[in-house]
């Protein structure tokens, strides 16, 4: 694998965000919107609820960490994107480009960009709501790890998707992260889904992190339950991304046997 | 139907030719490519010799930007082989793709970065060594240090025909494949694009695979053609004396009368 073409496809997204800043307002504007909206949300319920902990440290928390996972996603799925829209998939795939080296700089673009909004959401939320980012420590990495690798899991069968169904797919990605956001105990509990819907939780990796990271909050986690939560979340993680890119793969070589890259374009 | 089966046997005898041709640049033995019931290119051999332009030629749909597309790697052959600079393409691709550049009608530079972003960012793709150095080689060989902050999308046909050459040359292809490179520019910019192309092969050795519909210019830039119908090569020659050999007076009526040959010759 050869970095500097992975590197290459970074550098493209990144111009094209300097080159028109409308783009870095986009990723910013609606983050920005939901942290003012669900912190005002989540004032409203502080002042209703008799809970030990604060509900904007669940809450806003639970919201920021999930619009990473949505942005890891989602930036992978815009970069690919791009690229379809700008009939440039022939330049890439003619080119020595391997298909690891370029889903690797669609992950580092669109970590460049879920970082940026996870920070800016961070600082909102800080300044706006009294958010601290830090309260739960140095445990929270390894959570946000898992988030990640997910995340990229989701981006890359995103892209597949769309590069088996043609661009149009993208309505059936856009929602995604919301679809699993309501299966996954992001912003409640898993125990408060039906038997079966939380069944379906257990089979994703994010409810193994909110569930942690709620009882971190509510200081009723223990080390084995920690444990136990981050091996599974991260096997999973890692199971599904492997998955992904196999998927990814098999579309590609189906579409290099088909005919469908060499004219693949946005008008599929 | 005479002419038909002398084009026969042309064919023949030229696929034969080109397939034990060693120390080509390219090698093409024995290609096919075959959709669920369409057979798009049928049982192509083809040589090109360094710093030999040659053309392929052929109607619509005769199977010019398949065969390209094979040879770019953008497209599996159903059978067949291809060997650039004598290496297979099967199990080597990645390898040889840095040796391939190309320039097409139907793909772009994408328009909303810069000519110098663009430049870059393929040059890192083709880990083309002294890419500073080259880019700027690049910008006043093709006359684009002007626009060197402009973005791709705003350039004229002809200043954006010249970007496209510019990234087709940024990694020294040893073989370039041009599909309709002067499609729809002016002859002032058309000849200088040619004068580029055809000086870039007489310098560098390179080989030039070249498709157009504008028959004087193949027949000012080529010294061989390969005439493709219906996915299968009709008739090989220099386009200079083509016509000539095949009853006809210019390059011209002889595409027309192959492009309208009856599907039972090309079997």
């Amino acid at each position: 694998m050869n970095l500097k073409r992975s590197y290459a496809i970074f550098l493209r997204q990144f111009y094209l965000l300097g080159n028109n800043p409308t783009r870095l307002a986009g990723n910013f504007v609606w983050l920005t919107i939901s942290i003012i909206q669900w912190g005002f949300i989540t004032k409203y319920l502080g002042t209703l609820g008799k809970a030990n902990f604060n509900f904007i440290t669940v809450i806003l928390g639970a919201l920021i960490l999930w619009e990473f996972l949505t942005r890891i996603q989602q930036g992978m799925m815009m970069a690919f994107l791009e690229d379809i829209w700008s009939n440039n998939l022939i330049n890439y795939f003619a080119s020595p480009l391997r298909v690891s080296e370029y889903t690797t700089g669609l992950v580092a673009s669109s970590l460049f960009t879920a970082v940026m909004g996870f920070v800016g959401m961070s600082i909102i939320a800080g300044f706006g709501f009294g958010y601290n980012i830090f309260i739960i420590g140095l445990s929270m990495i390894p959570f946000i790890a898992i988030l990640f690798i997910f995340g990229m899991a989701l981006g890359l069968f995103t892209c597949a998707m769309i590069f088996r169904l043609g661009p149009t797919a993208e309505w059936l990605a856009w929602p995604l992260p919301m679809v699993l956001s309501l299966i996954s105990g992001v912003y409640y509990p898993i125990d408060t889904l039906p038997r079966s819907l939380a069944f379906v939780a257990e089979l994703f990796p994010p409810a193994y992190v909110f569930e942690s990271l709620r009882s971190l909050l509510e200081q009723t986690a223990t080390g084995p339950m920690l444990m136990h939560n981050l091996v599974l979340g991260l096997g999973l993680a890692v199971f599904y991304l492997f998955l992904a890119y196999r998927f990814f793969l098999k579309v590609y070589r189906h579409n290099l046997r088909t005919g469908k890259l060499a004219r693949f374009n946005a008008s599929i | 139907m005479a002419v038909s089966l002398f084009y026969s046997s042309r064919s023949i005898q030229h696929q034969e030719k080109g397939s034990s041709t060693v120390g080509n640049i390219l090698n093409v033995k024995h290609l096919s490519k075959n959709y669920q019931n369409i057979t798009a290119v049928r049982d192509i051999s083809l040589a090109v010799e360094a710093g030999e332009i040659v053309g392929l030629l052929g109607p619509n749909g005769a199977g010019k930007t398949t065969t390209i597309s094979m040879i770019l790697g953008i497209l599996e052959p159903s059978s067949g082989s291809i060997e650039i600079m004598g290496r297979s393409m099967a199990g080597h691709a990645d390898a040889i793709a840095g040796d391939i550049n190309f320039s097409a009608v139907y793909t772009q530079i994408p328009p909303n970065l810069t000519v110098l972003q663009n430049l870059k960012i393929f040059g890192l793709l083709y880990t083309v060594p002294g890419l500073a150095e080259k880019i700027e080689a690049l910008l006043e060989e093709f006359d684009l240090q002007k626009f060197r902050n402009t973005k791709a999308g705003v350039l004229s046909s002809g200043e954006m025909s010249r970007l496209n050459l510019a990234k087709a040359l940024i990694n020294t292809p040893k073989l370039l494949l041009l599909d309709e490179p002067t499609a729809s520019l002016d002859p002032s910019v058309a000849e200088d694009i040619r004068e580029k192309i055809r000086s870039y092969a007489a310098k560098t050795g390179a080989a030039v695979v070249w498709t157009s519909h504008n028959m004087n210019e193949i027949e000012k830039m080529c010294t061989k053609v390969f005439f493709l119908s219906r996915g299968k090569i009709l008739l090989v020659g220099d386009p200079k004396t083509l016509p000539g050999e095949n009853g006809k007076k210019t390059l011209e009526e002889l595409f027309i009368a192959i492009a309208r040959e009856p599907l039972s010759t090309n079997q």
